[in-house]
């Protein structure tokens, strides 16, 4: 272990690790809204919703998020859409993400017991009454935990913009991994800082779950 | 500059190569992470504290850190200290230790899961402490935790595109390939993506058959 170099080159990950923050918290912000829009579309009784919906999860889960993110920062110029890495990163990030996060809330939401919305419904509630009264704030403390298992895996997902040269964490790890052929330092430092990030994510992920707890 | 995607079909024999590439590249890691994850696992609950201690360190950094990370640890530091593998033999060995750490973890909790009555009973008839383990516990307890680890399996399909990043040659640097001679990524990473997702059904389809022999079997 060279902890010269390491005390020598910290800095430049720590600038590296708030890209990779603004990332993911950028991400994560897509990806539930994305999430919650394939959700309800999934969940709607309009049939073209529904295949919109389930095409849309089908497409971004069947095919890898690497290839999603080159088809929209490399070909996107060819159909008139124009972005710098980091917009093209948190936009095909956020996406990707977004098509199991509509999964995970589906699956919250269809986890409500029946008799719930059916007994809201009888007490003269509309569809959507039901939903956001009754099944919704049933649904939200169930999803929290799977989310969390969805954060941590973009917090991890986030390396891959380093493909498209967004400096940040991996692609700093990458970068002096070559100018200075100590793969293992490079590795422990950038592993370290994604290691604190997500266990500040997953402290604050339980906390939330604690406090969503009924019981 | 619009699409064209007449110019794809002349590819279309360096895609089918990528695809045969990533093919080999997930069955191989595949079989590695399976095998590896079985035995990390009875090293993690049965190995002494020399051998538990370092895995678990190892579990927690491979859990904990980008796959892209760990690709570029593997590739450069095996360089470094000497052992100059393949960019194939790296992708595959990196992406089956990976997919080894998350299969062994569903594992370990499978095992414990299994009824120690199993375990007593098969004692009380004279198998040793090894030959339980190996021929009564893990059967029932891999066999359990086939679906979720078929799910590891779509995920390192995906995964396999990152490994073009240390230049394995699959599909995913096919399509590049034909791109720096074309100039036209939106075309090929597309027919790249159609690719991988006809892998994809397959694969779900073929899991899909053995989780049904596998309930049918019980």
């Amino acid at each position: 272990m060279d902890f010269e170099l390491v005390l020598r080159v910290y800095p430049f990950f720590l600038e590296a690790a708030l890209v990779t923050i603004q990332l993911s918290i950028l991400t994560t912000i897509l990806g539930l809204t994305c999430g919650a829009l394939g959700a309800a579309a999934r969940m709607s009784r309009s049939v073209i919703l529904r295949s919109i919906g389930a095409t849309y999860v089908s497409l971004f889960r069947g095919t890898p998020a690497l290839i999603q993110l080159f088809i929209l920062y490399f070909g996107g110029p060819q159909i008139g859409i124009q972005l710098d890495a980091f917009d093209a990163g948190v936009i095909g990030l956020g996406v990707n993400i977004g098509a199991y996060m509509t999964e995970t809330m589906r699956g919250a939401i269809q986890s409500v017991d029946k008799g719930q919305a059916e007994a809201a419904r009888t007490l003269g509630m509309s569809r959507w009454e039901a939903m956001r009264k009754v099944i919704l704030p049933q649904a939200m403390r169930m999803m929290i935990r799977p989310l969390g298992v969805n954060i941590n895996a973009l917090i991890k997902g986030t390396a891959l913009v380093a493909a498209i040269s967004v400096i940040e964490l991996t692609y700093t790890a990458q970068r002096y991994i070559g100018s200075t052929y100590k793969p293992f330092e490079m590795f422990l430092l950038s592993g370290a800082l994604y290691m604190i990030i997500i266990y500040v994510v997953g402290q604050g992920i339980a906390w939330l779950d604690r406090k969503a707890r009924i019981v | 500059m619009g699409l064209d995607f007449t110019v794809v079909p002349s590819y279309f024999i360096v895609l089918l190569q990528g695809m045969g590439w990533t093919i080999a590249i997930t069955i191989g890691a595949g079989l590695l992470s399976f095998f590896g994850g079985i035995i990390f696992a009875v090293a993690a609950l049965y190995g002494h504290w020399v051998i538990r201690l370092p895995m678990r360190l190892f579990a927690w950094l491979f859990m904990g850190t980008p796959l892209l990370l760990q690709l570029f640890l593997i590739y450069f530091g095996l360089i470094q200290v000497g052992i100059d593998l393949p960019a194939f033999v790296a992708g595959v060995i990196g992406l089956g230790l990976h997919f080894a750490v998350y299969n062994s973890e569903l594992i370990q909790a499978s095992i414990l899961a299994v009824d120690k009555g199993q375990y007593e009973g098969a004692r009380t008839l004279g198998l040793s402490r090894g030959q339980t383990v190996r021929r009564i516990i893990i059967p029932q307890a891999v066999r359990a935790v086939i679906p979720p680890m078929g799910n590891n399996m779509i995920a390192l399909l995906k995964d396999s595109a990152l490994v073009s990043v240390i230049g394995v040659m699959e599909l995913t640097l096919a399509a590049q390939q034909a791109i720096s001679r074309t100039y036209r990524p939106f075309e090929f990473y597309l027919a790249a993506a159609f690719c991988y997702y006809i892998i994809n059904l397959a694969l779900e389809a073929g899991l899909r058959r053995v989780e049904r022999r596998i309930a049918a079997s019980r």
